[in-house]
C-alpha cells in the first residue's frame, strides 16, 4: 500500500456481496487490517478516527478522550471556584464579627460552594475520568454513543456557566445546595435565585444521565474478546454500578427540581401545606437522590483505590469476587438510607429505626472492601510511590468519615448535633476523603497515560503531606466545635462563644489545604510540559488502558486485544493476543456479548458531528430561557426538534449507511 | 507492547437487532431512567394522597372519557406496532414503510384526544396539589407521548428516503417499536392512578 491510497478520499474498493438479508444494500466492503503491516495500519486508522482540524472540528469531536479531557479540565475549573468559595467563608469566620462577607453574600458563597463541588465538580470528573479510561480498559476504540457523550459535555458547561454567570450578577442561589422548601418556595424567596438552583439541577443531571447511559452499553456491548463478566478490572465494575446508581437516582432530583420551578413559575401546590401540598415531600425526593449521589460520588473513588493498589502492591486483588459484589450491595444499600438526613423531621420511630438499622448496614459491604484492600497490600510487595500515598491517605480520612458516620446514624446523636459543624466534619472526611484523596491519587496514576509525561515524584511528596496536614488542621476542629454547637451555614458568630481561637486555626488549615491545591496545578502543568516521558506502562500495571500508547492515538488500539485474565498484561507478558479482520477505512469498532464477551457484530461508530453543540445550545437556551417564562418550552422544542434532527440524519458516510 | 494475531472477526455481520444492537441497550437504559421518573412522580402523588384524609381536596371527579378513549387507542396500536416489529426483523421495506406511515397516525390520534383529556381534569393545576398532581402526571406522560410521535414521523420520512436501505436503519424501526410498548406501558398506571384509583375511597 502507497501513502497515496491514503491521502485520496475515501476510495473504498468495488461493493463485495455481504451476507445481505431482506431490503438491506450490501455493506461496500473496504480495506482489513488482516496482515496489513503495522506503518500502513497507524495510517489508515489515524485518517479513519482523527477528529477534524480547525475550530469547526475541534467543536464537533467525539473522541471520549477529547471529550474526557475538556470535562476533566472544566471539572478542576469549578474545583478551584469552589475552593475559592470556601477560601472566602473560612476568612470571615476566621475570628468573631468580623465584616468582609454579609449575610447575603454568605448565603450565596455557601450555596455555590456546595453546588459547585457536587454538581459541578464530583460528579462531573468521576464521570468523565470514566469517559476517558472505560472506553480504554475494556479494550474498545470509542465510547459507545459517542455524539451523545460530546452533547452532554456542552450542557454541562451550559449549566455550570449558567450558575457562576448568576453568582457574577448577584442573583446565584442563596438557599443552600439541598434547597429546601419552603425556603426556597415561591413565598419566601422572590426573585430568581432559588430558579437558578433548579434549572442547574436540570442542565447537569440530564449531562450525568446521558454520560451514565453511555457508560453502561459500553461496559455491556463493547468489551474486548474474553473480558467475560469475571474478567471486567474493578475500576469498570465500579463505573458500571455507578452508572446505575446514576439512572436510578439522578431522576428524583429533576423531579424535585422540576416540581419547585411549577411551583414557582406556574403556581402549583406540590410543596405548599396549604393547599393540600407537603413540604417534608421535598425532603424524600431530594435525598432519595441526595444519599444515592454519596455514592456516586464514592464509588468511583473506590474504583480508583481497586487499580491502584494492586499496580503498586504488585499484586492482583485480594477477593476479585468480593470486592464486585461490594460494590453492588453498596449500590443497592445506597437507595435504603435517604431519610438519615431527615431524623430531625419528626418522622415515626419505626421508620427512624428502619433507616439507622440499614445506615449501619452499609457499612459492612464498605468494611469488606477496605479488608480487601489491606490484604492486597500485606500479601503483595508495595512500591510507595505518590498514588498509594494518597490511597493511604484515603484509609485514614475515609475511616474516620465513616465512623462519624455509624455515629450519626444513630438518632439521639444526629438530634444534638443537627445542622452543626459536626455534620460539616462528617461529610468532609467522607467526601474527600473518600472521593478527593482517591482522585488525587488516580490524577498521578493516569496523568502519564493521559499525557504521555511524568509527574513530579517530588513535588508530588510535598502535595500529599500538605494535603494530608492541611485537611485535617482544617476539618478535624470542625468536630469539637460542632460538638460544642456551632451551627453551620451562619456568617458569623459573638466573641463571647469563644469559637474564636478555634475558628483561626481551621481557616490557617484551610489555607495549607488550598495551597497544596496549588502545587497540584503546578505540578500537573510542570508535568505536562516537562515531566519526563512516560512509555506505554510506566507502572507496569495489568490492565488494558497501559498496552497502548500515552497519549492513547485517536483509535486506542491498532488492533482489539483479547483479554485471558483479570489483569491481561501481565498473564500475557511475551506479546498481546489480538484480533484482526475490522475494517480501517470506516470507524469500526467491536460489539460483544453482555456476559461472555463473544465478538458479535463489526458496528460503526459515530463520525464526528457539529450537531451536538447546536442541540445543546437549544436545550440550555430553552432551561435558561424557562426561568422565565413556561412558554419557552414551547418556544424551545422547534429549535431542540431542528437539531436533533440535524443530528441524526444519516449523512452518506459509510458509518450512517451500513 | 508486542501482539499475536489470535482471532479472526472479519466474518462477523455489520449489524445487529434487538439486544445483539447497542441502541436497544440505550433505548433501555432511557426507558429505565424516564421510568423511574414516572414512578417518583407516581410516588409523590400517593404519598400526598395518603398524608390527605380529604385527598381530592374536594375537587370534582375527573370524567374518565377522554383518558379511557386513549387507553383503548393506545392498547390498539400495540397490534400494528408488533407486526411492524416483525417487518423489521425481515427488513423488508415495503411493509416496513406502511407500518411507519400506520403507526405515525396511531401515534397522532391519542395526542388530538389528549388535548381534551385536560379540561376533563375537572381542576386547574393552580387550584391546589390535588389538581397540580394531575396536570405533572398528565403533563410527563403527554411530552412522552409528543417526543416519541415526533420520532416516529422523522424515522417514517426516514424509511421513505434513499438512506433506508440499511440494517441499521431497521435497528432503529425495532428499536421504536420497543420504545412505544415502554409509552404505551407507563400510561396504564398513571390511567389508573388519575381516573380511578381516588374513585376507590
Amino acid at each position: 500500500m502507497s501513502s497515496a491510497d491514503l491521502t485520496s478520499e475515501r476510495d473504498l474498493p468495488p461493493e463485495r456481496e455481504a451476507t445481505a438479508k431482506g431490503d438491506v444494500a450490501p455493506e461496500r466492503d473496504g480495506p482489513r487490517d488482516t496482515g496489513m503491516d503495522d506503518a500502513s495500519l497507524h495510517r489508515w486508522l489515524a485518517r479513519t478516527w482523527r477528529t477534524p482540524p480547525g475550530i469547526i472540528g475541534a467543536l464537533s469531536s467525539v473522541d471520549h478522550k477529547v471529550v474526557a479531557r475538556r470535562y476533566l479540565i472544566t471539572a478542576f475549573g469549578f474545583l478551584c471556584l469552589g475552593g475559592l468559595n470556601a477560601v472566602a467563608m473560612r476568612i470571615q469566620l476566621s475570628g468573631p464579627q468580623r465584616g468582609l462577607i454579609g449575610p447575603d453574600l454568605y448565603n450565596q458563597l455557601f450555596t455555590m460552594h456546595g453546588v459547585t463541588m457536587m454538581f459541578l465538580f464530583a460528579v462531573p470528573i468521576v464521570q468523565a475520568t470514566g469517559i476517558y479510561l472505560v472506553p480504554l480498559m475494556v479494550g474498545s476504540r470509542n465510547i459507545a454513543f459517542p455524539r451523545l457523550n460530546a452533547f452532554s459535555y456542552w450542557i454541562y458547561v451550559s449549566g455550570g456557566l449558567f450558575a457562576w454567570v448568576s453568582f457574577a450578577l448577584a442573583m446565584a442561589p442563596d438557599v443552600g445546595w439541598f434547597a429546601y422548601v419552603p425556603l426556597s418556595g415561591p413565598e419566601f424567596s422572590p426573585g430568581k435565585r432559588a430558579d437558578v438552583w433548579a434549572q442547574m439541577i436540570t442542565y447537569t443531571e440530564v449531562s450525568s444521565l446521558a454520560v451514565a447511559v453511555a457508560t453502561i452499553v459500553t461496559v455491556l456491548k463493547q468489551r474486548a474478546p474474553g473480558m467475560s463478566l469475571d474478567k471486567i478490572p474493578l475500576y469498570v465494575w465500579a463505573l458500571l454500578v455507578t452508572s446505575f446508581v446514576v439512572v436510578f437516582a439522578m431522576p428524583a432530583v429533576m423531579i424535585t427540581s422540576t416540581f419547585l420551578i411549577l411551583d414557582r413559575l406556574v403556581g402549583t401546590h406540590i410543596f405548599n401545606p396549604a393547599e393540600g401540598g407537603d413540604a417534608l415531600l421535598f425532603q424524600h425526593l431530594f435525598w432519595f437522590f441526595g444519599h444515592p449521589e454519596v455514592y456516586i460520588i464514592f464509588l468511583p473513588a473506590t474504583g480508583m483505590v481497586s487499580a491502584i493498589i494492586p499496580a503498586f502492591a504488585r499484586r492482583p486483588a485480594f477477593g476479585h469476587l468480593g470486592l464486585v459484589l461490594s460494590l453492588i450491595a453498596v449500590g443497592f444499600l445506597s437507595f435504603g438510607l435517604w431519610v438519615h438526613h431527615m431524623f430531625a423531621t419528626g418522622l415515626p420511630k419505626l421508620g427512624a429505626s428502619f433507616f439507622t438499622a440499614s445506615s449501619m448496614l452499609i457499612a459492612i459491604p464498605n468494611g469488606v472492601q477496605i479488608f480487601c484492600w489491606l490484604a492486597t497490600l500485606w500479601d503483595g510487595r508495595p512500591v510507595i510511590r505518590t498514588p498509594l500515598l494518597f490511597v493511604f491517605g484515603f484509609f485514614f480520612i475515609f475511616v474516620i468519615g465513616g465512623l462519624t458516620g455509624v455515629m450519626l446514624a444513630s438518632v439521639p446523636l444526629d438530634l444534638q448535633v443537627h445542622d452543626t459543624y459536626f455534620v460539616v466534619a462528617h461529610f468532609h472526611y467522607v467526601l474527600i476523603g473518600g472521593s478527593v484523596f482517591p482522585l488525587l491519587g488516580a490524577a498521578y496514576f493516569w496523568f502519564p497515560k493521559i499525557t504521555g509525561r511524568m509527574m513530579s515524584e517530588r513535588l508530588g511528596r510535598w502535595h500529599f503531606w500538605l494535603a494530608f496536614i492541611g485537611f485535617n488542621a482544617a476539618f478535624f476542629p470542625m468536630h469539637l466545635v460542632g460538638l460544642w454547637g456551632m451551627p453551620r451555614r451562619v456568617y458569623t458568630y459573638p466573641a463571647e462563644l469563644g469559637w474564636g481561637n478555634i475558628n483561626l486555626f481551621i481557616t490557617g488549615g484551610a489555607v495549607l489545604f488550598f495551597l497544596s491545591f496549588v502545587l497540584f496545578a503546578f505540578n500537573l502543568v510542570h508535568g505536562a510540559l516537562k515531566g519526563a516521558p512516560a512509555g506505554d506502562n510506566p507502572w507496569d500495571a495489568g490492565t488494558l488502558e497501559w498496552a497502548t500508547s500515552s497519549p492513547p492515538p485517536s483509535y486506542n488500539f491498532a488492533r482489539i486485544p483479547i483479554v485471558t485474565n483479570v489483569e491481561p498484561l501481565w498473564a500475557e507478558r511475551e506479546a498481546l493476543p489480538v484480533a484482526t479482520g475490522l475494517r480501517v477505512d470506516v470507524r469500526e469498532l467491536l460489539i460483544s456479548t453482555v456476559a461472555e464477551a463473544h465478538p458479535d457484530i463489526r458496528e460503526k461508530s459515530a463520525t464526528p458531528s457539529i450537531w451536538p453543540l447546536f442541540a445543546a445550545i437549544a436545550v440550555g437556551g430553552t432551561f435558561l430561557y424557562s426561568i422565565f417564562t413556561p412558554w419557552a418550552i414551547v418556544w424551545g422544542a422547534a429549535p431542540i426538534a431542528i437539531t436533533l434532527i440535524g443530528w441524526f440524519w444519516p449523512k452518506d458516510t459509510p458509518e450512517d449507511e451500513e | 507492547m508486542k501482539q499475536r494475531p489470535a482471532a479472526d472477526l472479519s466474518g462477523l455481520p455489520s449489524f445487529g437487532l434487538g439486544p445483539r444492537s447497542p441502541t436497544w441497550w440505550g433505548t433501555l437504559g432511557f426507558m429505565a431512567l424516564e421510568g423511574m421518573g414516572f414512578a417518583l412522580a407516581a410516588g409523590a402523588y400517593l404519598y400526598l394522597a395518603t398524608l390527605w384524609p380529604n385527598w381530592r381536596l374536594s375537587a370534582p371527579e375527573p370524567n374518565h372519557w377522554p383518558g379511557t378513549i386513549v387507553t383503548l387507542l393506545l392498547i390498539v396500536s400495540l397490534v400494528p406496532n408488533h407486526l411492524l416489529n416483525r417487518y423489521a426483523k425481515q427488513c423488508a421495506i415495503g411493509p416496513v414503510r406502511i407500518g411507519m406511515a400506520v403507526m405515525s397516525l396511531l401515534g397522532s390520534v391519542p395526542l388530538i384526544v389528549r388535548w381534551f383529556e385536560f379540561p376533563a381534569l375537572n381542576i386547574y393545576w393552580d387550584t391546589n396539589a390535588y389538581g397540580s398532581m394531575l396536570w405533572v402526571l398528565l403533563g410527563l406522560h403527554t411530552i412522552h407521548l409528543i417526543t416519541d410521535v415526533g420520532d416516529t414521523i422523522v424515522l417514517t420520512v426516514l424509511m421513505f428516503t434513499r438512506h433506508a436501505y440499511s440494517g441499521r436503519r431497521f435497528g432503529d424501526v425495532g428499536d421504536n417499536v420497543f420504545y412505544w410498548d415502554f409509552v404505551v406501558l407507563t400510561w396504564i398506571p398513571i390511567y389508573l392512578l388519575i381516573y380511578w384509583v381516588p374513585r376507590l375511597g
